[in-house]
């Protein structure tokens, strides 16, 4: 064993590899278990990767055959309806774990400096993931499945001066048909890869700049300890947590994430009486709905999902870290989660009476705790610095200013030298 | 010396533009053209088929279709509404309606006793379900009158008429020749 591993160290760098990324990898020793849930994101794609293969030995991708095949793995193929609960339940999963991770991300302050690339590359991810979920839908081909297609399909027909042509270009029909299903079926069983890809590039990045801590305070050297075992015993214990409750769902209610309307053929002749997104996309479908004008909630619910992209610019605050000492973040935070509840609430309920008003002053609220930030951020920042920081906090942004200062002396050193030169 | 040597290949003399830029220039246009070329096949594949286009046009029979009553038959898959209105339906009808998309009612019929509209909400594509005297789409709404032309939101603009021509008094033929 010892001498194969010494005849690969020569030629790939593994155990160093191994070494450096993985058993020596130094981790913050006050991780909590908020921040398992990336580790548990990448088990939830290899389950939904190693389900959507088997299942796709059974489906069939042809808008005549396909809901039929789904019934044939339901009822012939064996554990096919294990299969397909797994898939289907760990939709379901995967928006929760990566939701419970992104508010970890804000809720700390994560995506500040130096983890901007970090919190970019997971929005990537949040929309491809989106897209690979929204198509997988498609495919059981319920009047659910067709009739989100159609409306999230006739969404690109508000764009101006070619919107028809657009939306056509998609299906390759003039309404959704057998070429938009097995398009999506290509694109469905694609996209995963590419989320893998994608994935690779997030660690990379994790790697490079280390995770952050619930302190948000970078921590001296002597705070980290190796990931392994560390870590490892502490992410396989919450896996085991997780493994119990979507085992949970998968066996006794696979059915809660289904609904009843999907177990119909689809039929483009007939829309049903009242069509719901998936529990994971009901905020952004409440915005499209809040917005009065078509193109405007277009715009609204794609700008809606984008927006957390600038939340580094937005968060203008110099004190270090997220809401641990910073308690308007931490007010916003909470005030944010719940209008994404009333958001998701107005999204699932038929759009008469109060639920429109409500979704509009849910949508606006959802915008403007985006928009004040960058001054509410300013102000507390100010209020916290009168009334007197924690010495920890006080001595890191010094270091931090000086650090800065230490860079400017540099570049105008550099620029000083050069006009020397000349 | 060596300096020298290298000083006339470093200016950038607009005048005098260097060989070498150029045929790097030009060697980039011809390369990313190529590329975007070459995507095309790929892109127009996307589109409907022959045989989808094929299917451009359908007949439909208007005998059996009592007034009052609509008939949904479908057209390039889309469901398309053929509604035989009755006198006091055409009459409500008369002028440029109520919406906020004002159209003549004369000039959303050929005939003014039949309506042919494409059944798919301007909205978001879900089809209308006939409520008593309105159409109303069970997806957001939007609500439209006898005559197709919206009442009420978010549906931005009336349902779209089709092509289409009496071929007889009792037959329409929905859609153009495509192909």
């Amino acid at each position: 064993m010892k001498k194969v591993l010494r005849w690969i160290d020569q030629r790939f760098p593994l155990t160093s590899f191994i070494k450096h990324e993985l058993t020596e990898y130094p981790t913050p020793r006050n991780l909590s278990y908020w921040w398992n849930f990336g580790s548990l994101a990448g088990i939830v794609l290899m389950i939904q990767i190693v389900s959507g293969i088997f299942l796709a030995m059974h489906y069939k991708a042809d808008a005549t055959l396909a809901f039929d095949s789904v019934e044939h793995i339901m009822r012939n193929v064996n554990y096919g309806w294990l299969i397909r609960y797994l898939h289907s339940t760990g939709a379901t999963a995967f928006f929760v774990v990566i939701y419970i991770h992104m508010l970890r991300t804000l809720y700390y302050g994560s995506y500040r400096s130096p983890r901007e690339i970090m919190w970019w590359t997971g929005q990537g991810l949040l929309v491809l993931l989106m897209a690979t979920a929204f198509m997988g839908y498609l495919l059981p081909w319920g009047q659910m499945s067709y009739w989100g297609a159609q409306v999230i399909t006739s969404l690109f027909g508000a764009m101006p001066f070619f919107g028809d042509e657009l939306v056509t270009w998609l299906r390759g029909d003039f309404i959704v048909g057998d070429a938009t299903l097995t398009r999506f079926f290509a694109l469905h069983y694609l996209l995963p890869f590419i989320i893998v890809a994608a994935v690779f590039i997030h660690l990379v990045a994790l790697h490079s700049v280390k995770s952050s801590n619930p302190s948000g305070i970078n921590l001296a050297d002597k705070d980290n300890i190796p990931f392994h075992p560390y870590f490892t015993v502490k992410d396989l214990f919450g896996l085991c947590i997780f493994l119990v409750i979507f085992s949970y769902f998968v066996f006794y209610k696979p059915n809660l994430f289904i609904m009843a309307e999907n177990y119909v053929p689809a039929n483009p002749m007939q829309t049903p009486a009242h069509i719901v997104p998936e529990w994971y996309f009901l905020p952004f479908y409440a915005i499209l709905r809040s917005v009065p004008d078509l193109l405007g909630g277009v715009i609204a619910m794609g700008l809606s999902v984008m927006i957390f992209a600038a939340m580094p610019f937005l968060d203008r605050s110099k004190i270090p870290g997220g809401s641990r000492y910073r308690p308007f973040h931490r007010f916003m935070f909470y005030a944010f989660v719940i209008d994404i509840m009333v958001l998701a609430y107005v999204g699932a309920a038929a759009p008469e009476g109060f639920v429109i008003p409500l979704g509009q002053i849910a949508t606006f609220f959802y915008f403007a705790s985006f928009a004040i930030l960058p001054f509410a951020s300013k102000i507390e920042e100010k209020w916290l610095i009168k009334r007197g920081l924690p010495a920890e906090v006080e001595a890191m942004m010094q270091s931090e200013e000086a650090q800065k200062a230490d860079r400017r002396q540099r570049k105008q050193d550099r620029r000083k030298t050069k006009r020397k030169d000349q | 010396m060596a300096d020298e040597k290298k000083k006339p290949i470093k200016t950038k003399n607009p005048k005098d533009p260097q060989r070498r830029d150029f045929l790097t220039l030009a060697t980039g246009v011809v390369a990313s053209t190529g590329a975007v070329a070459a995507t095309w096949p790929f892109i127009s594949s996307m589109n409907p088929s022959t045989d989808v286009l094929a299917n451009a046009t359908s007949e439909a029979s208007l005998k059996g279709i009592r007034a009052g009553e609509v008939k949904t038959i479908e057209w390039q898959g889309k469901p398309i509404f053929i509604f035989h209105r009755q006198e006091k339906q055409i009459a409500t009808m008369e002028g440029r309606g109520e919406g906020f998309d004002p159209e003549n009612d004369s000039d959303r019929v050929k005939r003014p006793d039949w309506l042919v509209v494409v059944g798919i909400c301007t909205h978001l594509g879900c089809v209308p379900l006939r409520k008593k005297e309105v159409w109303f789409c069970p997806c957001h709404g939007s609500v439209y009158d006898n005559s197709g032309r919206v009442l009420v939101g978010p549906a931005p603009r009336n349902l779209d008429i089709p092509d289409y021509k009496f071929i007889d008094p009792d037959t329409i033929v929905i859609g153009k020749e495509q192909v």
